[in-house]
């Protein structure tokens, strides 16, 4: 079971309830496809992906990008629960999206990414921790129901 | 994956904008990898004081950036460029290769963190490209 500290709990919610999910999920999920160019193999269906400015202004990718972000929000109102939480999603993205769960690093890693330019030296080596503890809980949750 | 004109470019472009503030980014780099990765303080045993901003830390982030920085001069033949640094990491150092990454990501969530406009999709994925090679050139002499 994770173990979350008063202050880990009160910097993953000052995160997400700071945070323009309109905003960070296109740059999150564009900077994914852009930096790990493999994991645009999932996303054949959303027309031009040619180049950066082509996935930076795709409006599949913006709208996408803020749906995975909101995904987010499951996890942060059950950190105490977070891998019964994605059960299902977990089971959604082996079952149907067939997605390699590898991606899901590089996707939060990307995440981290966007937030840090985002709060600059605010985003201190305990918040990073912090941040990516949970994201690490998330993917680990996201990978769990595959077989 | 290897480094494409356009990707040694970019790297040029990204480190001459960020260079003067090694120092700083080597520091802080290093700083968060052992708060973030509490395994990497493992090599580091032999330090007084593993807290962001101690001497050790500080002094050793700017060695690391050293390091970064002859990569960049040597980017055309990093495996060549870098032999001696390889040697030292292989035999010395022995530094387990998987932490390379470890602390490729915490210099690039700092460099986001310090130049925010200048680390875009474009830079990054330049940036990434270039540690994984500079990574791959220092375990070059491993076995």
């Amino acid at each position: 079971m994770v173990v979350w500290s008063e202050q880990e709990r009160s910097i993953i919610n000052s995160i997400f309830s700071s945070l323009d999910y309109n905003d960070a999920g296109p740059k999150a999920l564009s900077r994914c496809l852009i930096v790990y160019p493999w994991t645009q193999r999932y996303f054949a269906s959303f027309g031009n992906l040619y180049n950066a400015e082509a996935i930076k202004s795709n409006p599949n990718v913006q709208a996408h990008g803020i749906k995975v972000l909101h995904g987010l929000d499951r996890a942060v109102k059950n950190m105490d629960n977070i891998k019964a939480t994605y059960a299902e999603l977990s089971v959604l993205h082996s079952e149907k999206l067939h997605v390699d769960p590898d991606n899901f690093k590089l996707l939060a890693d990307c995440l981290t990414i966007v937030i840090a330019a985002k709060m600059g030296s605010a985003f201190t080596p305990e918040v990073q921790a912090a941040f990516q503890k949970f994201l690490a809980v998330v993917v680990s949750a996201l990978g769990k129901q595959y077989h | 994956m290897s480094l494409t004109d356009k990707d040694k470019a970019a790297v040029t472009t990204l480190w001459n904008k960020i260079s003067k503030g090694a120092d700083a980014i080597g520091a802080d780099a290093l700083a968060r990898m052992l708060v973030v990765f509490p395994q990497t303080k493992t090599y580091f045993s032999h330090w007084p004081d593993l807290k962001p901003g101690s001497a050790p830390v500080k002094k050793h982030g700017k060695k690391i950036m050293e390091g970064v920085a002859q990569g960049v001069s040597k980017i055309d033949d990093l495996s060549n460029g870098l032999l001696d640094l390889s040697e030292l990491h292989a035999f010395q150092l022995r530094v387990d290769p998987a932490n390379f990454k470890i602390l490729a990501q915490c210099l690039q969530v700092v460099i986001a963190t310090m130049f925010p406009n200048d680390f875009t999709p474009e830079a990054h994925v330049a940036f990434d490209k270039f540690l994984s090679n500079l990574a791959l050139a220092l375990s070059e002499k491993y076995r």
